[in-house]
């Protein structure tokens, strides 16, 4: 290159290397659910090599021997029983407007479970199944349920119950309020909070299979799938609304409001990890 | 012989918790603002911690029964848990990558 | 009224394996509720459980026993086909009664 074009081609080539280091370094913060699913899978996986994949969802019972066998025990005649016969009847009996929930989801409602949550594009917000059955009430007349356990946790079991053994196939589209809900969902797990300074990762990534006082953790892997649960600590059902506000207080955090767009997005990040693996609610535990 | 003026000056030195030392209610209100403030960032973080709020609480209660110390002591309480819930929140903004699986 | 019983019962051999569980809100009496007020007790105090005009369990339960009790148990001398009564009577005086057929 003569002397003349050096410099040019110089300034070129800085400033060729600029925009690629500038892409780069997008790239790195470029949001990638399935980059993301795809290691949270591997690293669960790696470090439970002796777990069937699709055994995650059923949390602690899948970390330990002695109370997988009094689990499998009660699952013959398991307390979440009532929940779905009380869920089914309120999911078949009509509105005071003649319609039924079947009249608010595809299929029915009947196993369609595992597609939730989902990004309504229309509400540009996440929707769980949660927040899909209120939805539904409202529209049709009727009082919305408490987000946190009774009735919604009764409709939703039996709505679980239908999905089981269907894969979690929930989809974040290429829609930048979808990744970006996706994002703070992911955000919210890692992050620690409360005057415990735990995130849910600390316990659920970190701990999985270990003891917290006398409970033993449950992987993150899965963890979304075995919801609503009948929990003996709460002498009855839960959402997974109203395991996240627990979780919160454990940690001697504040929860938030039941329906906080947070808790739909660590919803929506956590069901996504957990893409192919089956619905194992309504669950158990302890 | 101790003047009667010596005398009272005797006696006001020897009183405990002379006014130099007890905190007025000025002192507890700005304390209780201070620590609201703080304490509503927390909330508005998404982030409040109930030691906070107990605290806040207990410091309105000890105001209105008059026992000023201890609103002080309880707003500065209060004060440093909510100090401690937002520089948590901050921390946490960058932090949160490093835990994140790859 | 649906039953609160749901019993399962299957004769191997000799030996009849009994599940059930029976849902009752347990209350000890000592709960205190949203309001602060104490919730009254009200828990199964016995079940019984007959095979053929006899009993073959007798369970005294009480406030300790927690919410929706499940309870488990095997015994001998019913064979498959046979009929199993369940009988549960609580504090307050309140009964139910199921029969379940051995499988």
């Amino acid at each position: 290159m003569s002397a003349r074009h050096a410099p040019a081609a110089g300034l070129a080539l800085v400033l060729g290397l600029a925009v690629c280091g500038i892409a780069g370094a997008r790239a790195a913060d470029a949001v990638d659910p399935k980059a993301d699913m795809k290691a949270f899978q591997a690293y669960f996986y790696e470090k439970f090599p002796n777990v069937k994949h699709e055994d995650f969802v059923n949390g602690p019972y899948s970390m330990d021997e002695g109370m997988r066998k009094q689990w499998e025990e009660k699952e013959e005649f398991p307390p979440y029983d009532f929940a779905v016969e009380k869920g089914k009847e309120l999911f078949e009996t009509p509105f005071k407007n003649g319609k039924t929930f079947a009249d608010c989801f595809e299929n029915g409602g009947i196993g369609v479970r595992q597609t939730y949550p989902r990004f309504d594009a229309k509400l540009g917000e996440v929707v769980t199944l949660e927040y899909a059955v209120n939805r539904c009430l409202t529209e049709n007349g009727e009082t919305p349920y408490s987000y946190v356990k009774d009735d919604m946790a009764a409709v939703t079991a039996y709505m679980a119950f239908t999905s089981r053994g269907k894969p979690f196939a929930i989809t974040v589209p290429d829609d930048p309020r979808a990744l970006a809900a996706y994002e703070a969902g992911k955000q919210y797990f890692y992050t620690r909070r409360g005057q415990l300074n735990f995130s849910c990762a600390s316990c659920h990534v970190q701990n999985p299979g270990r003891r917290i006082r006398a409970e033993v953790l449950a992987p993150a892997l899965g963890i979304t799938a075995a919801l609503p649960i009948y929990r003996s600590e709460w002498g009855g059902m839960g959402t997974a609304t109203r395991r996240y506000m627990s979780c919160n207080s454990q940690v001697r955090g504040t929860p938030l409001a039941p329906d906080d767009p947070l808790y739909r997005d660590v919803d929506y990040f956590l069901s996504f990890m957990s893409n192919g693996l089956p619905i194992s609610g309504p669950g158990a535990r302890p | 012989m101790i003047s009667a003026f010596a005398r009272v000056v005797l006696v006001f030195l020897l009183l405990p918790g002379s006014a130099a030392l007890a905190a007025n209610a000025q002192e507890a209100n700005d304390a209780y603002a201070a620590a609201k403030a703080l304490s509503d960032k927390a909330a508005a973080n998404k982030n409040q911690w109930p030691a906070t709020a107990t605290a806040l609480a207990a410091a309105k209660a000890a105001s209105e029964a008059g026992r000023t110390d201890e609103a002080l002591a309880k707003a500065k309480e209060a004060e440093a848990l909510a100090r401690a819930s937002i520089d948590q929140t901050e921390r946490e903004k960058t932090a949160w990558k490093d835990a994140v699986i790859r | 009224m649906p039953s609160t019983i749901r019993v399962r019962a299957t004769a191997s051999g000799d030996q009849t394996d009994v599940q059930s569980l029976i849902q009752h809100p347990m209350d000890s009496g000592y709960v205190k509720d949203a309001k602060g007020e104490l919730i009254p007790p009200h828990y199964i105090e016995t079940v019984t459980f007959e095979h053929d005009g006899k009993v073959v369990l007798t369970a005294f339960w009480g406030p300790a026993v927690s919410k929706d009790p499940y309870l488990k148990f095997k015994f001998s001398g019913a064979k498959k086909g046979d009929e199993l009564k369940v009988t549960w009577t609580d504090n307050l005086g309140k009964t139910d009664s199921s029969v379940a057929k051995i499988g």
